[in-house]
């Protein structure tokens, strides 16, 4: 894989036609939601004939991890990433779902050659609809936006990280929000 | 939200570590790499050559950070080198695998752990037993607890280094860290060139 090229566009691309007067600016770049927010339901595909929605996973964490592309090499690098983490995730009862806008064939075939075992939701039709809702969408690339959330068991966000697009953020952020949860559920 | 280029390592170098150069010189090189990783087989002559130019100027730690997924015989490797370090030729079999990372199936380990002059029996027992994936993992989630994203990711004086791994782009930071500056990255955080992020 070609670690030189950058594949995506910058977050702050010109104005789409349709841009939200939300929490994604007309011109600037994307801003997530921030921590307090409760965190917009949604129902996603994460295979052909399967939906999941947030609501589902009520009760315990969940890391939401948008990402602009399948095979692009920062996802993938930033995905098989996490994959290796998914122990360490599931230590705090947490929940991983990746998110962007590549269809559900798409999501299949990449997760398979990379051997992902977490799922990737498709936001693909309205495209970019839940991307825009938590802030996370890049007009200029039509794609979504490099952003963290983690949600607490009761679906309130408590931790938002927007990486810069061709940055792989890691997960010392997400640990961090999980400890800070598991310390604050801990003693509520 | 704090820029990706504050990322520290979260984990201190100490008696654990596996270690070059003198515990006083002005500056310190943690790298968390994967035997199997080409970019840290491009990184390895670069470090090399980095040894050669800082002399006792600089201290160099190596850590694991093998990425199973993408790379089948990381974990192995890694539990080699660790294996040859309880013995003490950890150095030697570094090299070696740096050197040989296409090759780094288990037959070729063995065949490593007799060049470089280990008790090729208790090499076999010990990787057997994975007496030494605890420490393994111990490495990596001390890296990703640092920010380590990829590989290679290096520390320079505690400090991720978000740029190329070039030699002249590490030398110039190396330099300015052994002259006391600190490393901060200029405005937003930048974008790698020859990142570590995409393998």
């Amino acid at each position: 894989m070609d670690s030189f090229s950058a594949p995506h566009g910058t977050l702050s691309g010109p104005p789409g036609p349709d841009a939200p007067a939300g929490t994604t600016g007309p011109d600037g770049p994307a801003t997530p939601l921030p921590a307090g927010t409760p965190a917009p339901d949604f129902s996603l595909h994460s295979t052909p004939d399967q939906l999941l929605s947030l609501r589902e996973l009520r009760g315990r964490p969940v890391i939401l991890a948008f990402y602009p592309a399948d095979w692009s090499p920062v996802c993938g690098d930033q995905m098989a990433l996490y994959q290796e983490i998914l122990p360490e995730f599931r230590r705090y009862g947490a929940t991983l779902v990746g998110i962007s806008v590549d269809g559900v064939w798409c999501h299949l075939a990449f997760a398979r050659d990379r051997k992902l075992q977490f799922p990737l939701l498709a936001d693909f039709e309205p495209k970019g609809a839940v991307s825009r809702r938590y802030g996370a969408f890049q007009p200029g690339p039509g794609e979504s936006a490099r952003a963290l959330f983690v949600i607490d068991s009761g679906g309130v966000i408590r931790w938002s990280y927007l990486s810069p697009v061709g940055v792989n953020p890691g997960a010392d952020g997400i640990l961090t929000a999980l400890d800070a949860l598991q310390s604050q559920e801990g003693t509520s | 939200m704090t820029a990706p280029g504050s990322a520290h390592l979260t984990v201190p170098v100490g008696e654990r570590d596996h270690i070059q150069g003198p515990a006083g010189a002005p500056v310190t090189l943690v790298e968390y790499g994967d035997f199997e990783c080409p970019y840290c087989g491009q990184a390895y002559p670069i470090v090399k050559a980095l040894q050669e130019r800082l002399g006792d100027r600089l201290r160099f730690v190596f850590r694991n950070f093998p990425l199973n997924n993408a790379h089948p015989h990381a974990e192995h490797a890694a539990e080699a080198a660790e294996t040859a370090a309880a013995q003490d030729r950890y150095w030697e079999m570094h090299d070696r695998l740096y050197e040989h990372q296409r090759a780094l199936d288990d037959a070729h380990l063995e065949r490593y752990a007799a060049d470089v002059g280990l008790d090729v029996e208790r090499f076999n027992r010990e990787m057997e037993a994975g007496a030494h994936r605890a420490r393994v993992r111990e490495d990596f989630l001390s890296g990703v607890r640092s920010g380590v994203n990829g590989t290679p990711t290096f520390f320079i004086n505690g400090v991720r280094h978000d740029d190329s791994y070039a030699f002249e782009v590490l030398l110039a930071a190396l330099e300015r860290a052994a002259a006391g500056e600190r490393h901060v990255p200029s405005g937003a955080a930048p974008e790698r060139t020859a990142g570590p992020g995409a393998d």
